[in-house]
């Protein structure tokens, strides 16, 4: 499933990183310890979270995330906005809890 | 092959900066066509090295040196250093601040993860002044 795809069935709300759209999600993550979602999280993988600050950025670059969901209404801050779009990482947002979102993800195939 | 060096400067507090030098090491390697699977491993180390700098360090050097046959990673910063360096590589052992570990850093993981994926790996400090922690990785390794 492409990230924009999925950004459309689960109604996220693409926020950044919007040229990175066309990507490839293959596999989900959960984690808002960063050094755990750099031991564990899958290539491809949609990475869920509520950290909002510029590192998660960094964070789904290196490790080949396709895409970052904010969830709990949690919004990311100006310089993950811009980081993300220069490193073409789509943050979507979702009101939903981490827990939710992430059981109608895995039920829908992704993962 | 001869051997390519390259060095990025870390700056203490910078978390705007923060990674863009594994980023960088992570493009060159993968357009010199080095194994993916080593180049994410080097991509771990790289970034938990760099955040270890930018939470705990003075500032910093990423120093990368590329071969045929091995790659050398090597984080170093000036100070304050590390007083036991046997309780700094134990999970969980963090001495991260509250700021921090809102951020999600200081999990105790960042030494963790650097050890387990670097085929070999050494620290030197001097506490009250410097760390360096150098990592070697076999190009044809099968970790």
């Amino acid at each position: 499933m492409k990230a924009a795809d999925l950004a459309a069935q689960f109604n996220l709300t693409v926020v950044a990183g919007k040229d990175g759209l066309g990507r490839t999600v293959t596999g989900g993550h959960c984690g808002d310890l960063l050094s755990e979602v750099m031991a564990n999280a899958p290539v491809g993988s949609i990475w869920l979270t509520i950290q909002v600050h510029q590192n998660i950025v960094a964070v789904a670059v290196l490790k080949e995330m396709t895409a970052i969901i904010l969830t709990g209404g949690n919004v990311p801050d100006e310089e993950a906005r811009a980081k993300a779009d220069e490193e073409k990482i789509p943050i979507m947002l979702s009101d939903q809890r981490t827990y939710d979102l992430a059981g109608m993800l895995y039920s829908a195939g992704v993962g | 092959m001869s051997s390519l060096k390259k060095s990025f400067n870390i700056r203490s507090r910078d978390f705007i900066h923060a990674g863009e030098a594994s980023i960088t090491v992570q493009q060159l390697l993968k357009q010199m066509r080095i194994d993916p699977a080593l180049i994410r491993r080097i991509a771990i180390c790289g970034y938990e090295g760099e955040m270890n700098v930018v939470m705990h360090g003075g500032d910093g050097l990423y120093r990368v040196e590329i071969n045929s046959d091995r790659i050398v990673l090597e984080i170093s910063d000036q100070g304050p250093g590390i007083p036991d360096i046997a309780k700094a590589m134990e999970k969980g052992f963090s001495t991260a601040s509250d700021e921090h570990r809102e951020m999600g850093f200081g999990a105790g993981m960042g030494l963790p993860n650097m050890d387990k994926n670097a085929d070999e790996m050494f620290i030197e400090s001097v506490p009250g002044s410097r760390t360096r922690v150098r990592m070697l990785f076999l190009c044809k390794g099968t970790k």
